[in-house]
């Protein structure tokens, strides 16, 4: 069976912090998004974007402190969407 | 014979007799025996739609279907032997119905979960059946390809929302079986002293899980597309019709693997119960599960070569293609060994069993003929690829269904069938499906393309070979499902444990009581340690 | 070993919190794919049409797209502290944390509402005059903006309906502090559509 820990509480701090912080991250990406990077601010986007979605999932979906399975499983579940934008460009970058 | 009550006579609630009280209940045995006597309707169903297809094409020129109506004949048979038969046949009957007892415990995790799937799965056969009396059955074949599928006029948009539904109801029950695996099973028990066929339902529900929202948002599109005109899809507007078939194959070659997975699972119980001996490399056959899983959901675009993709995609997916075929290969070699030496007991399961090793290996080996870029140019869409996956769907998952159905017959029902006529039926079926679908790898070769109701005239002796093939075969079948049904008929004869099995399904009464065990079963540290039966078995005279 | 192990099938699973949150994450990872199956067609048409998609991202109003993606966030953090809440017993503060939530996705959809109508009072949907006849790029742009964002908009009509019945859940106490996984289920799949908004944003609102 899977190790299972006590419910983990995170307190109103903590997620008042990482709300705050999403917010800044917000302001980062609008403003980055007006200075000129060419294909780089796509990437930019992209990488904020990462961020703030580890920041939603780690605190707030509680994922740090959730098992391996739910971890490696969620992990898995990128790796398969990596998998499918990336092997499309297979076809659609060499065409 | 036994005292214990089984779980068909679980007292029904107030107000819910009779088959109302199999309509709500909970109970995973009983959802899988709804699972299957639905897929039974259907897989006939679609068994005589094949029929038809292959009488049609005994003769040249327009026998009994025309054009029209036998495109739409290929549609349905494709549609309701993929979506409503292979994809479902093994999780959901027998899965449901031997995942919780094989892990020793009383149910799925989500029992409601489970019986809104099968509501989902009944509900996704009725829309299907609907299609055909509102606008004529669409004429697409399963793949629903666009643009045909997004301009032509008959009622496509009904048939995809039947895969949808379905789609849902097989995604749920990978959900189900997963959280199952993780959850619940006995505490004696660890991942590595699981039952094969429970590990490879655990990688199949992985499939499941994750790669039918792929066809789930794929089909939503296509409605879309035909009301609303976004043009995704559509070159004039600025899409790309490539994607569609990009999205569809990635769902549905990982799909091929939800299929045949749990077939191998199926095949992995019996052959080493009936060797008497331990199956060949456990580990190995665990590890090549997995690894199926995932190098399956990498080589979509192989049934795409002549789409216009570009080469370099071609080149990439031809040789993760290669790759993909061997853990299956891993697989077929430990079954021949575990039969090596083995004191082995013939009984119709392992028949079928080894007719599965056979056609299956033959399915295989033709795939690689088909993922080679350039013999795949060749033979695309000819009856060699007809030929081919029947042999892999159904030479291979649809005789472990056959296989499976033999093996735990006694445990769902605790009836034994008669023998004899259960092998005169294989070999029926067997030796129909030869003549049936060789034939069809020459034609293949010799360039008669797949759906179309008519050929030139130099296919007629093979395709007419071919149509006394299917008659034997059909024939089979429809032996084999009564020699099963007439069972039911008499009294109940079997023994918890007729075949000699010691996973944990045959330390309980056949059929099993409602929750399954009434006293603790006992977990081996090993799931395929034979010394106890065969000791069993050489004290008693043969056969009990 | 007791006999209770064996038999753990309904008798506990009714109380295995967390394996209803396991199922609950399986479910999310299919949504994840199901809208990656978009961000595949995205991926793609943007390599392909990388001016249109800019040109089409100019049309579109940040200040929306900022102020909606506020308006998750904090609605996200409001779940993410009634759940906290019920672990602490604190049932009042649970329930304002639900309702902030729901007036957020409420807020949500209006917006969402006067953002397409204003679109389409210009023109720009799918299968007009104007986009068809306009540049391809812009059509799959707007194509997949209306796609996305109207798939993104079920969700969170999905979500808010989860929410509400959690709301009624925790009022009538049948969640609590030692079973909560109605809320805290609700609460993930809330965050996933968060999650997914806040790649939506940069994706449309922002392409340079």
């Amino acid at each position: 069976m899977e190790n299972q820990q006590e419910q983990h509480i995170i307190g109103y701090k903590t997620l008042l912090n990482v709300l705050l912080l999403l917010f800044v991250l917000t302001g980062i990406t609008v403003g980055a998004s007006y200075l000129d990077l060419g294909q780089l601010n796509v990437w930019l986007a992209l990488f904020i974007a990462a961020i703030k979605g580890t920041l939603v999932l780690f605190f707030f979906m509680h994922m740090k402190y959730e098992g391996r399975a739910l971890r490696w499983s969620f992990l898995g579940t990128i790796f398969f969407l990596f998998i499918m934008i990336s092997f499309t460009f297979w076809d659609v970058a060499f065409r | 014979m036994e005292t214990v009550k089984s779980f068909f006579e679980t007292p029904a609630p107030a107000r819910f007799k009779g088959v109302l009280s199999w309509l709500i209940t909970t109970d995973h045995k009983r959802i899988g025996l709804m699972y299957l006597f639905a897929i039974i309707f259907w897989f006939l169903l679609a068994v005589v739609l094949g029929g038809l297809l292959r009488l049609e094409l005994m003769f040249q020129g327009e026998t009994f279907l025309s054009a029209q109506l036998y495109n739409s004949v290929f549609t349905l048979h494709g549609v309701i032997m993929i979506f409503l038969f292979i994809i479902p046949a093994l999780p959901a009957v027998f899965g449901n119905f031997f995942l919780p007892i094989q892990i020793g415990t009383d149910d799925v995790f989500f029992p409601k979960l489970n019986l809104l799937s099968w509501y989902l799965y009944m509900a996704g056969g009725v829309i299907a059946v609907i299609s055909l009396f509102s606008d004529g059955f669409p004429d697409t074949g399963w793949t629903f390809y666009v643009p045909f599928s997004i301009s032509t006029n008959t009622n496509v948009s009904t048939a995809v929302s039947a895969a949808f539904v379905l789609g849902l109801a097989s995604m749920l029950t990978g959900l189900n079986f997963i959280t199952t695996i993780h959850r619940m099973r006995n505490r004696a028990m660890g991942w590595l002293q699981m039952p094969l066929f429970t590990w490879t339902l655990y990688a199949t529900s992985w499939v499941q899980l994750l790669a039918t929202p792929v066809i789930s948002i794929t089909l939503i599109l296509v409605v879309i597309e035909r009301y609303l005109g976004v043009g995704l899809f559509d070159p004039s507007k600025g899409g790309d019709p490539i994607l569609y078939q990009h999205l569809f194959w990635m769902y549905s070659h990982p799909a091929v693997y939800i299929m045949i997975l749990p077939g191998m699972g199926v095949i992995s119980e019996i052959i080493p119960v009936f060797s008497r001996k331990s199956i060949f490399g456990y580990k190995a056959i665990v590890a090549s599960s997995m690894a199926i899983a995932v190098a399956g959901s990498l080589v979509w675009a192989h049934h795409m070569y002549t789409s216009g993709m570009s080469d370099t995609a071609v080149f990439v997916f031809s040789l993760l293609t290669f790759v993909v075929a061997i853990p299956s290969a891993i697989k077929v070699f430990s079954w021949v060994a575990t039969l090596y030496k083995g004191s082995i007991q013939m009984t119709p399961p392992l028949f079928l069993s080894l007719c599965f090793i056979y056609l299956f290996s033959v399915g295989g080996l033709t795939g690689l003929v088909l993922g080679a870029a350039g013999a795949n140019i060749h033979v695309h869409d000819t009856h060699f690829v007809v030929s081919h996956f029947h042999f892999t769907m159904f030479g291979g998952t649809g005789f472990a269904f056959f296989a499976a159905l033999h093996y735990w017959w006694p445990k769902m029902f605790g009836r034994m069938y008669n023998f004899k006529i259960a092998y005169i039926a294989s070999i029926l079926v067997t030796g129909g499906f030869i003549f049936h679908y060789v034939p069809m790898f020459i034609l293949g070769l010799q360039g008669m393309p797949r759906r179309y109701y008519d050929y030139l005239p130099q296919f007629e002796s093979g395709n007419f070979l071919a149509g006394f093939g299917a008659a034997f075969m059909i024939v089979g079948i429809f032996l084999m499902f009564a020699n099963l049904l007439l069972t039911l008929r008499k009294d109940r004869d079997a023994s918890s444990d007729p075949w000699g099995g010691i996973t944990l399904e045959w330390q309980t009464a056949s059929p099993p009581p409602l929750h399954n065990f009434t006293t603790e079963p006992e977990v081996l540290d090993y799931p395929y340690d034979f010394t106890g039966v065969v000791e069993k078995y050489s004290k008693k005279p043969k056969g009990e | 070993m007791s006999s209770k192990s064996f038999n753990s099938g309904s008798h506990t699973s009714g109380q295995d919190e967390s394996g209803k949150k396991f199922g609950m994450w399986l479910f999310l990872y299919t949504e994840i794919i199901l809208f990656g199956g978009l961000f595949v067609l995205y991926a793609v048409y943007f390599a392909k049409y990388t001016g249109d998609f800019i040109e089409g991202g100019k049309e579109l109003n940040r200040l929306f797209g900022v102020v909606n993606t506020i308006i998750l966030l904090i609605s996200s953090f409001a779940v993410a502290a009634a759940v906290t809440a019920i672990q602490k017993k604190e049932k009042i503060k649970s329930m304002a944390g639900i309702i902030t939530a729901l007036l957020c996705g409420l807020i949500f959809l209006i917006n969402k509402y006067f953002e397409w109508s204003h679109k389409i009072h210009n023109g720009i949907y799918p299968n007009s005059e104007k986009l068809v006849d306009g540049p391809d790029g812009l059509n799959q742009f707007f194509g997949l903006y209306y796609v996305i964002t109207g798939l993104h908009g079920v969700h969170i009509i999905i979500g808010m309906t989860l929410l509400l019945i959690s709301l009624i859940f925790v009022m009538t106490n049948r969640v609590a502090h030692n079973r909560f996984a109605m809320l805290e289920n609700s609460g993930l799949y809330w965050h996933l559509v968060d999650l997914i908004w806040i790649f939506i944003f940069p994706l449309f609102y922002l392409v340079i």
